[in-house]
């Protein structure tokens, strides 16, 4: 009894400032969610009213909500995948025996990771440009006519998917090369004395291998890939006619723009509880995998 | 070694006892913190010495915000009691922050001064400073959208004067870009509200309507406004391109790539700093076309307002006085370039020797403000997205202006409410 107490007391500091500066302020918010704060409650607090699921029903019935829900999912579920197979890519390359220079290629793929976003979005719109952009210079090389890649609504998301994969496969690839390092040398010389072709060996000894290691970083990945907004921020501002935008640039721009904290607080909560759905499935799926 | 300690300990003391008198020098007076906004913060601290010269006692400290963090800047101010004294206030939130009941009433001020003569002022400006009967703030400087227009491209087109209806303006566009070929007769960037809000004001009929509680979009009046900027879109003259696309608007307008660009007074010095010397006098500046002439534009600038929450709302006053006089109105334009408000500043010589002005002091007569309620600018970043969508051809003028009429009422409910309940802000 003495000893559990004691513990307690040891961790209560650290529990303390969870729960002034991460449980208070969450709580604060899904209340928020269910009045109505907006500029006139700042001026005078007597103007918040409870509305109890009004932000809920109202946020289901905007079309732009939804807009930015879709923009969310299209930019997961194709941005996760491709930023995992680029990774894991990139760390076979260098895995593989016959590369050479390996510390320069690894410092060289994994320097976007390191570069300030905001920086190398600008140099981005630069490279996709539609009159002056490199991208679109290659295109015409070979015979393409130029794209207006961040002007169209339809590939302003892809350029930002591509953007995005190529700012942040390094810091995956780096995850997964320890782990293929850790796979043991005899799986591999066992399966060639089977007689297994390079691809059955991929198929069968290392992505069994890596499995643990693809969940881990998948369900980062896909939570950081939940959470865009500093890239369509930077880049399109949300726009062409809001095909870049995100449900957390949807969150500011209700929140901290035109100061419907109410509104804002309700997306939150959705967000959150999409985002647990998603990732409980995810850690569901790796466990079923592994048992 | 002991000398350079020694050294070392007397440098210290030095410091801290200049330290110590310049805290007290500063304990003396008066401290006005001022907050501004960008190049305007910046050419402030050359204003000041002669303010502090003049106004013994006050000491006043500009701090610069950015403009893109300016807005979120101001409200958390409010929201946690740090608002400074002063602060200059583009026109367009001054409902907001009058909304949050966070400005001094400066009426009677008005009314007691010499420094600050309401004839003197543009009357449209003026307007956007008044708030429910009162004002809230004292125009600084001024701004709104008229034509910028290449005279070269517009001559050899076969037009010897810029447009002044909305007929002759598509007539000469499209005259323009007839002769060139990767060429638009105008550029109306899908990211910006303005040109559309501008020719808006124009009509008769207001954009809200029931005491400014409900939108007013679906009106005769906005669907035709409406009708007249998507058809630029529909007949080609213009490109649906955001600014961002164009990589650089001057080098484009140099280049001939559009004739004709809806755009503020700050566009006067970027152009003259940024064309190439031989385009020197081949641009010009006109008012804007109107559906039957030269009609209305937004009533824009910034404003001087004073918080009420201010320690020294005298000593700030004194300042607003101080830079609404006309002689230093006309320095500041001389370092910044943004219009005066004041009337009798625009006779000054830099200002009345330089053509593209004109049409701004034309136009500037005929300037109306914008509905002054909180929610007016999400209101018109939705008229902005609406209006993409129609010009992308994905909604029609009547479904778009319907849409926007809801989501106008949705955003003005609470406003509505406190209405009818008798106490809104």
């Amino acid at each position: 009894m003495i000893r559990r107490g004691t513990g307690l007391w040891f961790a209560t500091p650290a529990l303390a400032v969870i729960a002034v500066f991460f449980f208070l302020p969450v709580a604060g918010a899904l209340v928020l969610g269910f009045t109505d704060f907006d500029i006139y409650a700042i001026a005078d607090l007597r103007n918040v009213r409870f509305v109890g699921l009004r932000n809920f029903q109202e946020l289901l019935a905007t079309p732009l909500f939804w807009r930015a829900l879709g923009n969310t999912l299209y930019f997961a579920v194709v941005g996760v995948p491709l930023s995992m197979a680029a990774s894991v890519g990139a760390a076979l390359l260098l895995n593989s025996p016959l590369a050479r220079l390996k510390s320069f290629y690894r410092t060289v793929l994994f320097a976007p990771v390191v570069t300030t976003l905001v920086a190398v979005a600008l140099i981005w719109r630069y490279l996709l440009h539609t009159r002056y952009g490199l991208l679109n210079y290659g295109l015409g090389l070979a015979g393409i006519s130029p794209i207006d890649w961040l002007g169209n609504p339809t590939t302003a998301l892809p350029a930002i998917i591509l953007f995005s994969v190529w700012k942040n496969f390094g810091y995956n690839m780096v995850i997964v090369l320890v782990a293929l390092q850790q796979i043991p040398e005899d799986l591999y010389e066992a399966a060639s004395l089977d007689g297994a072709s390079a691809w059955q060996q991929f198929r069968h000894v290392t992505l069994p291998s890596l499995r643990p290691t693809l969940a881990f970083v998948g369900i980062l990945t896909l939570a950081a890939y939940f959470q865009l907004f500093a890239e369509p921020y930077v880049m399109t501002q949300g726009g062409p006619a809001q095909s870049t935008l995100s449900i957390l640039y949807f969150m500011y721009d209700e929140g901290f723009k035109w100061w419907n904290l109410g509104r804002a607080s309700a997306v939150a909560f959705v967000l959150f509880l999409m985002m647990f759905a998603v990732t409980g499935f995810n850690a569901w799926l790796a466990q079923r995998r592994a048992a | 070694m002991a000398g350079l300690a020694v050294i070392r300990v007397a440098a210290c003391a030095l410091a801290l006892a200049a330290l110590v008198a310049g805290c007290g020098r500063a304990g003396e007076g008066t401290t006005l913190r001022f907050w501004a906004m960008g190049r305007e913060a910046e050419v402030l601290a050359e204003l000041m010495p002669e303010f502090e010269r003049t106004h013994p006692g006050i000491h006043v400290r500009v701090e610069q915000l950015p403009w893109t963090a300016a807005h979120e800047k101001l409200l958390t101010a409010v929201a946690g009691d740090a608002t400074p004294d002063l602060c200059q206030l583009g026109n367009t939130w001054l409902p907001e922050l009058a909304a949050l009941n966070a400005l001094a009433p400066l009426e009677a001020r008005i009314a007691a001064s010499r420094g600050v003569p309401r004839a003197d002022y543009f009357p449209g400006i003026w307007a956007t400073n008044v708030i429910g009967g009162h004002v809230f703030g004292v125009p600084w400087y001024v701004d709104t959208r008229l034509l910028f227009y290449r005279r070269d491209l517009v001559a050899a087109a076969g037009y010897d004067h810029p447009p002044r209806t909305w007929d002759e303006l598509k007539a000469e566009a499209a005259a323009v870009q007839a002769r060139g070929h990767d060429a638009y007769g105008i550029l109306l960037p899908l990211n910006e509200y303005e040109p559309l809000l501008a020719f808006g004001l124009q009509q008769r009929e207001g954009l809200l309507r029931e005491d400014n509680t409900r939108g007013n979009f679906s009106s005769a009046a906005f669907r035709r406004t409406l009708g007249f900027y998507v058809s630029m879109f529909k007949d080609g003259l213009a490109p649906p391109v955001s600014n961002s696309q164009i990589a650089n608007v001057w080098t484009e307008f140099g280049r001939g790539y559009f004739a004709f660009y809806i755009s503020g007074p700050w566009n006067i010095g970027e152009f003259n700093r940024r064309l190439p010397e031989a385009l020197k006098g081949r641009w010009e500046t006109a008012p804007l076309p109107g559906p039957e002439g030269p009609s209305a534009s937004i009533a824009g600038g910034a404003s001087l307002a004073v918080f009420r929450r201010s320690a020294h709302p005298d000593e700030a006053w004194q300042l607003v006085e101080y830079l609404s006089d006309p002689a230093v109105q006309a320095r500041f334009h001389a370092l910044t370039g943004d219009l005066p408000a004041r009337r009798s500043a625009w006779s000054a010589p830099g200002i009345a020797a330089d053509s593209h002005t004109a049409a701004f002091a034309d136009q500037l007569e005929r300037v109306k403000p914008t509905p002054p309620v909180p929610e007016w600018e999400e209101m018109m970043t939705e008229m902005r997205v609406v209006a993409e969508h129609v010009v992308r051809g994905d909604t029609s003028i009547e479904e778009g202006t319907a849409e926007l009429d809801r989501r106008a009422d949705r955003m003005l409910r609470k406003r509505r409410e406190l209405v009818a309940e008798g106490h809104a802000p």
